[in-house]
């Protein structure tokens, strides 16, 4: 927990961010990590202390939150007040966190099974209040931490220890969902364009209401074993051509190919932040 | 609908619903986040939070189901707010796994289960207490929890007050329960004695953020507890973990750690114990009931006495951890013991427990939606005492 200042005010008083460096932002004593040769969570943790870093965050003042799985364990590594929480439940705990104490910055950081299966129901929800959360979406395409079963967003006929004959089920399109449930600001990025990744989680911090960034991820000890999609980089491209998104009609206002990777800031909407709008009902009120 | 600052304004005596009293009471103690979802029979606690929350500065929300409700309160209360949910069965159900969570994570919170007959659906408007048992053990693993019993509005209202002193000294997630008799009952409170209650605040880390264990042993059991936004930035996690937060499977770090959570609360039973006793010093039986039970015992304790018969009443208001020693001295000395419950029979193998084969212990259960009389009391407390 060393206070390394990598932070300048120039002559205006204004607070610039010195050179990124992740360990200021690291918890090294845990290390070595827990992360597999070839995992893209480590590269989604750097693009978002990097984001962090460049939006002048206080330490002190930033609380991550997250569930269970591989996602849920990054945020341990940041050294913020970091909340491991249960399994789908982190955008409740972080709705419970940042009512009660709107001067934090709270992140989430969940996967695809996390945030899309049993925590489903808190997503759309969150995205319906629109509280100012930023909320990343690790997808790696399956339950990792649990050996590599089948989770909403496996592509289709991919093989998983739980889908032995190939997946018949299709797949989820995470921002879709979302934007579809009122999310704010969408986005999505994969792993490999690290400082597009944290320029996208940049623009989510600082939107003021409920950020969806959904990250491509890769599993390449587990998921990409099981489908012989090769090393860590070539796995990532098999996953890009495995991704499919379909257009998003009208809430969408960066226009991008159907039945293709859409990346980039997928919908934007102009609606009251949740807090704000409680607390004004207060003044009002009285 | 009252305000909770007129008991501050000279209105000593008010007719107050039981659910309504636990606001008032949750409110004097200093609660200010709320997170609910409606459920019969204790809709009536959100309903006012959401009038009461805003009112006292404090925020209410209507979250998308239970779970949610439960890990939106422990979020608020990781955040240093005093916090509640209420709900019944089924819902008391679905908090379990985040109960569990708080309670390894010593994260302060207050619950309150309303009973209505069970299982499942159950009978959403009928009086039960049949949640007693899931109230100690709801979640999974060995865990520290605390359960108050009340048995009138005016009970309500202190004994909620005392279920915050209790979270936020032991940093343990504490139950408030009662039937559906006792939470839509109206009575008339009378507040005098109820002014300016006493209120136990968390213990909040100091020292030295860089050397700061969030789990260390201060010596009472209670560790000190870190709060966002300051320097003392640490890790909580429902992982089993050592006493510097972070997960640990090292046996006997594992054995340290899990002694203190599972020994904190039992280390306290100045602040924990509470029960009521009518008549136990010099009595043949012994009745044993809690909520409106208890109310039905009574009245059945004073016409069993008018016949000569010595009978006493042993009321565990702290129903967990259950107050064996209080509830021996009591036992001693009788013939029998009558365990008077609407369930199927929960409480009474509590005390089977305590009181081994001394002792005949017998049971009168009714779980058919319907309160236990008086006369039915005295019905089978003569029984017994012929019989025996």
């Amino acid at each position: 927990m060393t206070e390394k200042s990598s932070a300048i005010a120039d002559s205006t008083g204004q607070i610039t961010p010195g050179p990124f460096e992740i360990r200021d932002y690291l918890r090294t004593e845990l290390f070595p990590h827990f992360m597999c040769p070839g995992c893209g969570h480590g590269i989604a943790l750097r693009a978002l202390l990097w984001a962090i870093h460049e939006q002048g965050i206080d330490k002190n003042r930033l609380a991550i939150v997250s569930g269970i799985g591989c996602s849920g364990r990054v945020g341990a590594y940041i050294d913020a007040h970091t909340f491991h929480t249960t399994h789908g439940r982190p955008l409740a705990f972080a709705t419970g966190l940042k009512l009660a104490r709107p001067d934090l910055e709270v992140i989430v950081i969940t996967g695809d099974g996390d945030c899309l299966a049993i925590g489903g129901n808190h997503l759309i929800h969150a995205c319906r209040r629109n509280l100012d959360l930023t909320c990343l979406m690790l997808n790696n395409q399956t339950y990792g931490m649990t050996g590599g079963q089948v989770s909403p967003t496996t592509a289709e006929n991919r093989f998983t220890t739980t889908t032995q004959l190939g997946n018949h089920e299709p797949v989820f399109d995470a921002c879709q969902l979302v934007a579809g449930a009122g999310a704010s600001f969408v986005g999505r990025e994969m792993t490999l364009q690290t400082p597009t990744l944290k320029n996208l989680i940049r623009e989510g911090i600082a939107n003021p209401g409920f950020s969806f960034i959904e990250v491509l991820s890769d599993c390449t000890e587990i998921y990409g074993r099981k489908n012989d999609l090769g090393e860590s980089a070539e796995m990532v491209m098999a996953q890009k051509a495995d991704f499919r998104s379909e257009s998003y009609g009208t809430v969408v206002d960066t226009p991008f190919q159907p039945k293709g990777l859409a990346t980039g800031v997928l919908s934007r909407r102009s609606c009251p932040e949740y807090g704000a709008a409680y607390r004004q009902r207060l003044q009002d009120g009285k | 609908m009252n305000s909770g600052n007129q008991l501050n304004s000279g209105n000593r005596l008010q007719n107050l619903q039981g659910n309504r009293a636990c606001v008032l009471g949750a409110v004097a103690a200093g609660c200010r986040f709320y997170a609910g979802y409606p459920i019969t029979p204790s809709s009536e606690i959100a309903e006012n939070m959401s009038l009461e929350m805003p009112r006292n500065g404090g925020v209410f929300v209507q979250m998308e189901d239970e779970i949610s409700s439960m890990a939106a309160i422990i979020g608020a209360s990781a955040g240093g707010v005093k916090v509640m949910t209420a709900t019944s069965g089924p819902g008391f159900s679905l908090k379990q796994e985040n109960i569990g969570f708080a309670a390894a994570t010593e994260i302060p919170c207050v619950i309150v289960n309303v009973m209505r007959g069970g299982p499942s659906t159950g009978m959403p408007t009928r009086p039960a207490q049949s949640d007693i048992m899931q109230a100690r053990w709801g979640t999974h693993g060995d865990h520290p929890v605390v359960v108050l019993c009340p048995w009138s509005v005016e009970e309500i209202y202190m004994q909620a007050i005392r279920a915050f002193n209790i979270a936020e000294s032991l940093r343990v997630p504490v139950v408030l329960l009662y039937d559906e008799v006792i939470g839509h009952l109206v009575e008339t409170v009378d507040f005098s004695a109820l002014q300016n209650p006493q209120l136990y605040e968390r213990k909040w880390a100091q020292g030295d953020p860089e050397t700061f264990l969030p789990y260390a042993n201060p010596g009472d059991g209670v560790p000190e507890m870190a709060r966002p936004g300051t320097a003392f930035r640490t890790h909580t996690t429902g992982l089993t973990h050592a006493e510097g937060g972070f997960p640990t499977q090292d046996p006997a770090t594992v054995e340290r750690v899990m002694k203190r959570l599972l020994g904190k609360v039992d280390a306290h039973p100045e602040l924990v114990e509470q029960v009521d006793e009518y008549y136990c010093d010099d009595c043949e039986l012994l009745i044993v009931s809690f909520g409106i039970t208890a109310r039905s015992s009574q009245a059945a304790l004073r016409q069993l006495q008018e016949q000569g018969i010595k009978v006493g009443l042993f009321r565990p208001v702290t129903l967990w951890p259950f107050p064996q020693q209080r509830f021996l001295a009591a036992a001693a000395g009788t013939r029998a013991v009558l365990v008077a419950e609407m369930n199927a029979g929960q409480l009474i193998q509590e005390v089977q427990r305590h009181v081994g084969r001394d002792i005949r212990v017998q049971g009168l259960q009714r779980f058919d939606g319907d309160v236990i009389s008086p006369q039915q009391i005295v019905d089978c407390a003569k029984r017994i005492l012929q019989d025996d």
